[in-house]
C-alpha cells in the first residue's frame, strides 16, 4: 500500500507482523482496547528474599527460554553496562533469539553487533540505534526487521500489548533489597528512571540491577517493589562519566546562534507566548541558547513558563531558579546540575514515559505542550522529518520524542541548517519519513524560515514580522543550487527496519543497503 | 599538460578534498568520499571534466573527498595538476585553462 505519507509499504510485511500502514495523525484517537496485562507470582512469604547472588542467578531463576522479549532503558546513555553485562551472560548461557527492546541503544552497545552475527539476538525494537549495530541492521543481519518507535510509541507498544515483556533488567542508581528502585543517588546517578516505569508495570519478570543497595524502604520509589522479583546487585551498572555530561555547551557558532535567535522570535511572536506557556528543547547548540535568549524576553513582559518537559538540563534549571518557570517534568536528564537540581526541587518533577506521550493513554503531557524546538537530518518539501537515517542510507538516529512532541505541540519547531557539508537538509523527499509532515508547523535555517501551509494561521502571525520567511521549496532549491541535487541512494528490495508511528501503524520503512 | 611529478592539493578536513596526482599512461581516477551514495556521480563527472579542460591524459589521481563542493574540488584538481605539472607563477594559465 501506499500510506498517508506517500511510502510504499509492502503488503506481505503489513500482513506477517499484524500492522497497518500510516493514514495520518489522528487516525487511532478515540479507538477503544484493552490494555495488556503480565503474568506474575505472588510473594506473600515473609522471609523470602528477592537478593540474587549474581546476574546469573537472576537470569536463571528467570527460567530464561529462547526467543524471549527483554526490556531494557537508556537512562545510563553512553555510559550503560547493562545491556551489555545482561546480554553476554545470556549467550554464555547458550540462549538464543532473543529480541531487545529498548528505550534506546548507543554506541555503549557495539558488542550487541556480534551477538546479533551469532544468533543470540534476532530484533531489536529501540528508538535509537547507532554505530555497529545500525551497520548490522541496514546491512540485513537481524533475522526479523528491526522496529524503530518513538518514546510514546514505545510504551504505547507495551501497554497494548503490541510487544510482551517477558524480562524487563532495570539498573537502577539505588535500590532497596525488596526492589525499591531510584534514579538518584549512589555512583551512578541518573536522576530519573522514567522509561523503566511502564517496563516495571508490564513485564512478566522484572529485575533491577544496581550498584548501590541502599536501607529498606528506598523511598520514594521510582520503581516499586510491587512490580519487581529479583535484585541483583554487581560492580557497577554505569560509567558515570559517560552517563551526565559535565560541560554544558553554549554555542559561540554563528550560524547557531542566527537560527536561535529566529527560533526566539518565533516564539516569542507566537498567538502561544503568554504567561503559562509550556516548552521543550532539545539539546542541540541552536535549541539550548534559545533557553537563554528567551529570557530577558520573559522578564521584560511578565510572561513565565507553566511547565517545561523534556531531556533537562541546566540551562532550564537556571530558568527555573530565576523564577521564571513553574514545573519540570522530567523524563530524562541530561548533565549532572539537572540530576542535583531534580533532588533538591520540589516543582522538578519525574514523570513516567507514558505520562510523557504515550498517544493511546488517556492524555500525555506532550498533548499540552506549546512550543517544542526539534532538529532533523533532513526535511522534504512535504515538512516530513527524517532523524534515523543518514546519506549513505544507514541507521544511525532516534526518533525519541521527536514524533511525539512535533504531534502534541501547537507550534513545532525544526532547526537545522540548510546543508551541512555537502548534504542538503532541506530536501525533495527524505530518506525515511520518521516524524510526519503534518505535525511540523516551522523550519528554521540559516537561510530563512518556512511555515507548513497546513498552518495559514502561523504564516498569518509572522508575515509582517520581518523574519526572513520563505517557502520550503525555495530553501530546497537554494539548497541544491550549493550543493547540486543529490542522487538517489541505492538500496535492495530487503527490508531491514520499520518505523512506527506513534499509534504503531507503519510509517516508513527502511530497506538493506547496497554494497558495491 | 603532462604530469611529471607526484603532487597533492587539499586537507581531509570536512567540506574539502585531498586530492593526489602521480604521473601514469592512461588517465585513472579514484575516488572514495563522504557522501558517496548521492555525490559520487557528480563528483567525478567534475574531477574528469576539470582534468579534461586542463588536457591532462596521463596521471593517476586520487580523490578523497570530505564533502567538499564542486568549486572546492576544482581548485584542488587543479592546483594539484599544475604542482604535478611543475607550473608556477605565470607558467599557471591564468584566465585559460584555469578559470
Amino acid at each position: 500500500m501506499i500510506n498517508h505519507v506517500g511510502r510504499e509499504i509492502p503488503d506481505q510485511l503489513l500482513a506477517r507482523y499484524h500492522k497497518e500502514g500510516y493514514q495520518g495523525m489522528a487516525y487511532r484517537d478515540s479507538r477503544p482496547y484493552t490494555k495488556a496485562a503480565p503474568t506474575v507470582r505472588s510473594n506473600s512469604d515473609p522471609g523470602r528474599s528477592k537478593l540474587v547472588s549474581s546476574l546469573r542467578e537472576a537470569l536463571e531463576r528467570c527460567q530464561l527460554r529462547d526467543g524471549m522479549y527483554f526490556g531494557f532503558h537508556h537512562h545510563f546513555r553512553d555510559g550503560d553496562y547493562i545491556i551489555n553485562m545482561v546480554m553476554e551472560e545470556v549467550a554464555r548461557m547458550g540462549i538464543r533469539d532473543i529480541t531487545i527492546c529498548a528505550s534506546s541503544m548507543g554506541a555503549a552497545h557495539d558488542p550487541v553487533a556480534r551477538l546479533i552475527e551469532e544468533g543470540v539476538v534476532a530484533s531489536i525494537q529501540s528508538s535509537g540505534v547507532r554505530g555497529r549495530i545500525g551497520e548490522a541492521i541496514s546491512h540485513g543481519k537481524l533475522k526479523r526487521p528491526a522496529i524503530i518507535r518513538s518514546h510514546g510509541g514505545r510504551v504505547r507498544a507495551i501497554e497494548e500489548g503490541d510487544i510482551h515483556l517477558d524480562v524487563a533488567f532495570i539498573g537502577a542508581p539505588t535500590c532497596d533489597e525488596y526492589g525499591n528502585a531510584r534514579g538518584v543517588g549512589g555512583k551512578s546517578d541518573c536522576g530519573v528512571l522514567s522509561y523503566s516505569m511502564v517496563d516495571a508495570r508490564y513485564a512478566d519478570k522484572v529485575v533491577v540491577i544496581t550498584d548501590c543497595l541502599v536501607p529498606f524502604p528506598n523511598a520514594p520509589a521510582s520503581i516499586s517493589m510491587t512490580d519487581v522479583d529479583y535484585v541483583c546487585t554487581v560492580e557497577e551498572i554505569g560509567d558515570p562519566k559517560r552517563i551526565v555530561s559535565n560541560v554544558v555547551r553554549v554555542t559561540k557558532d554563528v550560524r547557531e546562534l542566527m537560527m536561535a535567535e529566529y527560533c526566539t522570535k518565533i516564539i516569542a511572536g507566537s498567538p502561544y507566548f503568554k504567561d503559562g506557556f509550556s516548552f521543550q528543547t532539545g539539546g542541540g547548540g541552536a535549541a539550548l541558547a534559545v533557553n537563554g535568549m528567551l529570557r530577558p524576553i520573559m522578564e521584560e513582559k511578565g510572561v513565565h513558563i507553566g511547565f517545561a518537559i523534556g531531556g533537562i538540563m541546566q540551562a532550564m534549571c537556571e530558568l527555573m531558579d530565576a523564577g521564571l518557570v513553574r514545573k519540570i517534568v522530567d523524563a530524562q536528564v541530561f548533565d549532572s546540575a539537572a540530576i542535583r537540581h531534580i533532588q533538591e526541587n520540589p516543582n522538578h518533577i519525574e514523570i513516567s514515559t507514558s505520562e510523557y506521550a504515550n498517544p493511546m493513554n488517556k492524555g500525555a503531557y506532550v498533548n499540552k505542550l506549546d512550543f517544542v524546538i526539534l532538529g532533523a537530518l533532513e526535511v522534504d518539501v512535504d515538512y516530513n522529518v527524517n532523524v534515523v537515517t543518514g546519506s549513505d542510507g544507514i541507521v544511525r538516529g532516534a526518533p525519541g520524542g521527536h514524533p511525539d512532541t512535533a504531534a502534541g505541540a501547537r507550534c513545532a519547531i525544526i532547526v537545522a541548517p540548510l546543508i551541512r557539508g555537502r548534504i542538503p537538509t532541506i530536501c525533495d523527499r527524505v530518506l525515511t519519513v520518521t516524524t510526519p509532515g503534518e505535525a511540523v508547523d516551522v523550519v528554521v535555517t540559516d537561510y530563512g524560515i518556512a511555515i507548513n501551509p497546513r498552518r495559514q494561521d502561523l504564516l498569518a502571525a509572522y508575515r509582517d514580522s520581518g523574519l526572513p520567511l520563505r517557502t520550503i521549496e525555495e530553501l530546497r532549491d537554494e539548497a541544491y543550487r550549493i550543493v547540486g541535487r543529490p542522487d538517489p541512494v541505492a538500496f535492495e528490495d530487503e527490508v531491514v527496519a520499520m518505523v512506527e508511528a506513534r499509534d504503531g501503524t507503519i510509517l516508513d520503512v527502511i530497506r538493506k543497503v547496497k554494497t558495491e | 599538460m603532462e604530469i611529471v611529478a607526484a603532487a597533492m592539493a587539499g586537507t581531509l578536513e570536512s567540506s574539502d578534498a585531498q586530492v593526489t596526482v602521480e604521473p601514469a599512461d592512461g588517465l585513472e581516477i579514484r575516488l572514495s568520499s563522504s557522501v558517496m551514495s548521492q555525490y559520487g556521480r557528480q563528483i567525478r563527472q567534475v574531477v574528469a571534466d576539470t582534468l579534461a579542460r586542463l588536457e591532462v591524459t596521463g596521471a593517476k589521481v586520487t580523490v578523497i573527498d570530505k564533502g567538499a563542493l564542486d568549486c572546492t574540488l576544482k581548485a584542488r584538481v587543479e592546483a594539484a595538476a599544475l604542482r604535478g605539472a611543475g607550473r608556477q607563477g605565470d607558467a599557471v594559465p591564468w584566465g585559460g585553462a584555469v578559470r
